[in-house]
């Protein structure tokens, strides 16, 4: 009976998100239906990989996907967002080039030495974030916002002005498919972050926590949880979240440019955040509600690039999805029906009452 | 902390926050400005250089209190950078087809296209965010893509003003004597003020003048000090936090006016993140983000200290972007740390200052028994 | 309308989600009294006031509210159309807002027109303040002003406005003695003047002291309407409870206090806190001891001082014997401390997490954050304790914060049960919670005590410690004033600490 409750619960929380993805994939399948197929191509170098529309949403909305989790994290703890993720992105790949160039070849070794280089610094900058925002008491926004306004420049500043690019069939494996599996690696990596914070949260209690603080902090504090602690360790997992899709985005072009790396996906973060039915004032939230977010806001972009809409003109249509997207969340539209609901079964509404 | 002790607050009531923080901002401003007319040897000490400072940033300067006004309910507005550039566009595109020809009709439609937009922007985030209670960062960030994406869909390439009348606008300065300097050659060129400027400076003293004395605006106060005290209090919460976004979406689409008027074209790359520059005017002029304190008098200089940072690196020989980006960074970083330490130092006190009003309220009992 | 009546609700309901909170309720209130409205937590009586003031979500389902003056039904929509029609309110939480002035405070949201007059504003502020005795500057920024002082400002806004009603709904609970004596002046003066007066409160002797008519609610219903000299205390905590008073009877008899033990729990030297005043203090295993003293007094520091909630600046801490640092909460949890605070809903409840959650946090914060409690385990234990302390919940998945006040409480008491530990701090367990639940909270405290538990229970109602305790310490001004024990355990004695010197 709980459980059923629960189950239940959890998802009226995942209702909107999963409407506006069958939506879009309805959509999609009386527009056209060949959107969705799916096909063994052999690409460039020669391996056989899956192609078509449906392997290049999950495959591009990766690293929105990695980061929209860490985000997810962040903005219960904390009750505000991280505005700096593209920023610090930035650095972490600069960190990655510099770290290979400096070790000459690009090996196995090497690629793991930068990665691990380069997620040092990224938690770094978070650390600096979250100190901010856990011991100095700033909003989550104001305290990511030097970060934000300035983070592109530090990048700029490891790497100078060039855009290194990186040839290596280690790099094109991280970034496009390994040879001999048909799917793209970044989806394995997705798969990696997640199978990683399912099984944190299984084995700690770092949810009760995160929750506890973002609810009410004050009385997680006598309760002996250290919301300082829990702050920082959110931040600490968003930045390798950030690190990995740094890679990832550094990897998939085999360049690096400081402008362009992750570049507005702190906002696509925070939208994946809010489409998955996560407070953006913090306390519950739900992990598979944000990565669903983030595949539904692809998705979005690919059908309007399959209906030729003008590279340039999606952001319009974009929001325009994205204003009925959180009308239809909203809490006053949200009350209005199930009153509405409510109203036309009222002898059933009564029992629930009762039991 | 020293300007408490000051007799001046002795007897008057002591800082608010908001004055508090706003006074730093202040100090802060005129320190740096100082500093620049002694160490550098880049005409800050002409008054011209300050007016340059205006002209050049009257539509941070608008925008500014946009944000300012809607922070002080507690929401957010990231449209702000993305309404400029629209509006511009939009203002640009209808200047030199509407076929009215350069009467100063066509420049006032075109004053009423740009208040359009803004005011369209406005109610529909106002809307959104006040009636239907959606979180104000992912209204006005859907916003933003909107505005951003109607620019390009408008125009993808710049749209240079061809309008003779409005061209004229934009070489109308006020000309100051008393404020000018004597060119070497011995001729007088008079301070220069851009009708954009002016502008500007009216939207800081309308504004300022109506958070402080008319009613809406203690009312934006009240709502943001405490949404559900406010609501007890018998003030329409939602309404006030509609008005507030319609006045920051009307300020949005004046900015892009005034824009214009600065640099005739319209440009879908322009005014990009300038609504995090106006984020950042508003905090380093002491609005806090979590809403009920802030006055748009600090935020101006806020706009001003930004501009004075850009226009030093611009002419000291660190001159290149990445200079800027992080002398921003650092500059907020300081302003940041600054308030977080005098807001904690200040709650601390108030516990004390508990106290003494308890002791306050022994002598009055002593005093009445 | 009736003459003499100023208000009159007939045959309200309201029902939300699986709960009907408000059924057929009538309430009559007249011109010049003090009508006080009783009943236990979740009877209706917020409900009621929301529903009369008009608070959104509380809009009534059914009946109808007359007010003198007025034409046919009453709208009431807003808080706003309730002033207009001259219902004025003042809760229990403070509502005004902490960065405006006090004057602001008092007029905004009154007033016509588009400018406000600061300088008017002030001046008649002035006034009112120094008519009402109220310690502060019509100037000042509200949140420089001491919660008492805030809560009176409330009442002097509420005063000020010319209302036909006046709701006062529990607004004692921040204010010392003297500062009720003066709110129940006030509240006299008004009542000559004519206006009608609803007065909501748990503390029974205020009821009594000035209410003309009290009306009785349970469990959403109406029970009746009585003037109060018909009414002894006994039969309306009776109407109130719906049943025979010999719960109350038998925590009398029971309330021998059982002698403390012999081993030491927790002893401190010196212990001081950013907050309080360095005291020395020790319990003993299966004693339950009281800090006493007026709101203020330092009780409430004093023992946040002992469980490190507040920064702790210096002293020697002895567990059992064995030194020990208790610089924050975390560390107290550890050496078997727990503490319910003051405040439930600031520092006690997750409101958004499950009754579940709230019960196993505090275990799971002792056990460690790598120590996962299993969700079957945690289930069993919140099971165990909902029953075993009669908590009122839908299901163990049920937010916390949509519970009434009293099965808040129980949740709390459970979650620190379950850690076992050996020295329970209970600061007023039983404020702003129903008269059943208090005497359960009583005896509760009283079995544990006999099974060994040290406790330190804390409470506004002297009776309720007098009950409890076989130690009572007594603070003054942030001091330890005095100590009682044995015969010295009265009402007198204490109140004689307590005024001191000052004698």
């Amino acid at each position: 009976m709980n459980k059923k409750k629960n189950a239940a619960s959890g998802l009226r929380q995942l209702l909107i998100p999963l409407i506006a993805l069958g939506i879009l994939i309805v959509f999609n399948l009386i527009r056209d239906v060949s959107f969705f197929s799916v096909e063994m191509r052999v690409n460039n170098s020669g391996n056989v990989v899956l192609a078509g529309n449906l392997i290049s949403i999950i495959d591009t909305a990766s690293e929105l996907a990695i980061i929209a989790m860490g985000m997810t994290l962040v903005t219960a703890a904390c009750g505000g967002q991280d505005i700096s993720v593209g920023a610090v992105g930035a650095i972490s790949g600069a960190v990655l080039v510099k770290v290979l160039q400096a070790m000459g070849g690009i090996t196995a070794l090497s690629v793991v030495a930068a990665f691990a280089a380069a997620t040092a610094v990224t938690i770094l900058f978070k650390l600096f974030n979250g100190t901010l925002v856990a011991v100095f008491r700033i909003q989550p926004m104001i305290a990511t916002l030097i970060l934000f306004s300035c983070g592109r420049s530090i990048a700029y500043w490891i790497n100078g002005s060039a855009t290194p690019q990186l040839t290596s069939p280690i790099i094109d494996s991280i970034g496009k498919t390994i040879p001999g599996i048909p799917v793209p690696t970044p989806v394995f990596a997705v798969l990696l972050v997640a199978l990683l914070l399912v099984l944190i949260f299984k084995f700690t209690s770092l949810r009760l926590y995160t929750q506890s603080v973002g609810i009410n902090q004050g009385a997680a504090r006598l309760n002996g949880v250290n919301p300082t602690v829990v702050k920082l360790i959110s931040f600490v997992i968003l930045g390798v979240c950030v690190s990995v899709a740094a890679l990832i985005g550094v990897s998939r072009l085999g360049q690096l440019n400081h402008k362009t790396l992750l570049v507005d996906i702190e906002m696509d973060a925070i939208l994946a955040v809010a489409i998955g039915g996560n407070s953006l004032a913090g306390g519950k939230f739900k992990l598979i509600g944000s990565v669903m977010g983030a595949y539904i806001i692809q998705m979005l972009t690919t059908t309007l690039y399959a209906m030729n809409v003008n590279p340039v003109n999606i952001k319009a249509y974009k929001a325009i999805v994205i204003i009925i997207i959180v009308v239809a969340g909203s809490p006053v539209i949200k009350n209005a029906l199930t009153s509405l609901f409510k109203k036309r079964r009222p002898a059933k509404a009564q029992t629930e009452g009762v039991s | 902390m020293a300007k408490n002790k000051s007799p001046l607050t002795r007897t008057r009531e002591p800082l608010s926050n908001t004055q508090m923080l706003m006074f730093i901002s202040i100090g802060i401003f005129a320190a740096m400005y100082l500093a620049a007319i002694i160490f550098m040897d880049s005409g800050f000490e002409k008054p011209q250089m300050f007016f340059d400072l205006l002209n050049d940033n009257a539509a941070l300067i608008i925008i500014s209190c946009a944000l300012t006004i809607v922070m002080i309910t507690g929401g957010i507005n990231i449209s702000a950078g993305g309404v400029i550039s629209l509006t511009a566009m939009a203002c640009a595109l209808f200047l030199n087809n509407n076929g009215i020809g350069s009467s100063p009709l066509s420049i006032f439609l075109t004053l009423l296209l740009a208040l359009g937009i803004g005011l369209g922007f406005g109610v529909l985030q106002g809307f959104l965010v006040s009636y239907l209670e959606i979180q104000p960062f992912i209204v006005t960030l859907a916003g933003m893509f909107l505005a951003r994406g109607l620019t390009t869909i408008l125009s993808r390439d710049p749209v240079k003003v061809t309008h003779e009348g409005f061209l004229q606008l934009v070489q109308t300065k006020l000309k100051i004597n008393w404020l000018g300097y004597t060119a070497p050659n011995g001729a007088l060129i008079p301070a220069k003020v851009e009708i954009g400027a002016i502008v500007a400076v009216g939207v800081v003293v309308l504004m300022a003048l109506m958070l402080r004395f008319a009613r809406f605006g203690r009312n934006v106060y009240a709502v943001g000090g405490n949404r559900q005290s406010a609501l007890m209090l018998g003030i329409n919460v939602k309404r006030t936090v509609f008005w507030a976004y319609v006045i920051s979406g009307l300020l949005c689409g004046l900015a892009g006016f005034v824009f214009l008027i600065h640099k005739p074209a319209g440009n879908a790359s322009v005014a990009m993140r300038s609504e995090m520059d106006a984020i950042a005017a508003s905090i380093i002029g002491g609005t806090l983000l979590s809403g009920g304190v802030g006055n748009v008098v600090g935020t101006f200089f806020g706009a001003m200290i930004l501009a004075t940072i850009q226009k030093i690196i611009a002419l000291s020989p660190l001159n290149a972007s990445w200079w800027q980006d992080m002398a921003n960074g650092a500059m907020l970083s300081f302003f940041i740390l600054l308030q977080s330490v005098v807001l904690m130092r200040r709650n601390k006190k108030k516990d004390t200052k508990n106290d003494k009003n308890k002791d306050i309220a022994k002598e009055r009992g002593a005093e009445i028994t | 309308m009736e003459d003499g009546i100023v208000l009159t609700m007939r045959g309200i309901c309201k029902s939300f989600p699986g709960v009907k909170a408000l059924n057929n309720v009538d309430f009559t209130l007249r011109k010049g009294e003090i009508h006080a409205l009783m009943g236990e937590n979740g009877a209706g009586k917020s409900t009621l006031i929301k529903v009369l003031t008009g608070v959104s979500d509380y809009i009534k389902d059914e009946g109808s509210i007359r007010i003198e003056g007025i034409e046919g039904e009453a709208k009431i929509h807003s808080p706003q159309q309730a002033q207009e029609v001259g219902i004025s309110t003042v809760y229990q939480e403070i509502t005004l807002c902490p960065n405006l002035t006090v004057a602001e405070n008092m007029f905004i949201g009154r007033t016509r027109g588009p400018l406000v007059h600061k300088k008017d504003y002030e001046k008649r502020a002035t006034e009112i303040l120094r008519d009402l005795g109220i310690p502060a500057r019509a100037s000042q920024e509200l949140s420089r002003c001491s919660l008492a002082v805030q809560q009176m400002v409330a009442i002097a806004r509420a005063v000020d406005m010319k209302c036909k009603v006046l709701i006062l709904d529990e607004p004692t609970s921040s204010l010392d003695d003297k500062e009720v004596e003066r709110l129940f002046e006030l509240m006299r003066d008004l009542k000559k003047k004519g206006v009608g007066i609803i007065f909501v409160t748990h503390f029974l002797e205020q009821v009594y002291a000035v209410s003309d008519r009290i009306t009785v609610l349970r469990n959403g219903e109406l029970v009746g309407e009585y003037l109060v000299e018909n009414l002894p205390q006994v039969e309306l905590v009776a109407k109130m409870m719906g049943k025979s008073l010999d719960d109350l009877a038998e925590l009398e008899r029971i309330g021998q206090k059982s002698g403390a033990g012999e081993e030491v729990v927790y002893e401190a030297e010196d212990i001081s806190s950013s907050e309080c005043r360095p005291f020395d203090f020790s319990i003993r295993a299966g004693e339950v001891n009281g800090f006493t003293g007026l709101l203020g007094s330092g009780r409430s520091e004093s023992v946040r001082a002992i469980f490190g909630a507040d920064r702790v600046t210096g002293g020697k801490v002895k567990v059992k014997g064995k030194p020990v640092h208790i610089t924050k909460p975390h560390d107290a949890m550890k050496n078997g401390i727990g503490y319910l605070p003051e405040d439930r809903k600031r520092d006690g409840i997750i409101a958004d997490l499950s009754v579940r959650e709230n019960i196993i946090l505090a275990l799971q914060v002792i056990k460690g954050m790598n120590r996962p409690i299993s969700r079957a385990k945690a289930e069993a234990f919140a099971d165990e304790y909902v029953k075993a302390l009669d908590i009122k919940t839908a299901s163990l998945d049920t937010p916390v914060g949509s519970l009434s006040g009293g099965n808040q409480q129980k949740v709390i008491l459970a979650r620190w049960l379950l850690t076992h530990p050996q020295y329970l701090i209970l600061d007023e367990p039983t404020r702003g919670i129903d008269v059943g639940t208090k005497t359960e909270i009583q005896k509760l405290v009283l079995k544990l005590a006999e099974e060994g538990m040290s406790i330190t229970f804390i409470s506004s109602e002297i009776e309720e410690m007098l009950r409890t305790c076989s130690r009572l310490i007594v603070m003054r001004d942030r001091k330890i004033v005095g100590e009682l024990t044995g015969d010295d355990l009265t009402q007198v004695q204490v109140m004689k600490t307590i005024a001191g010197g000052e004698q």
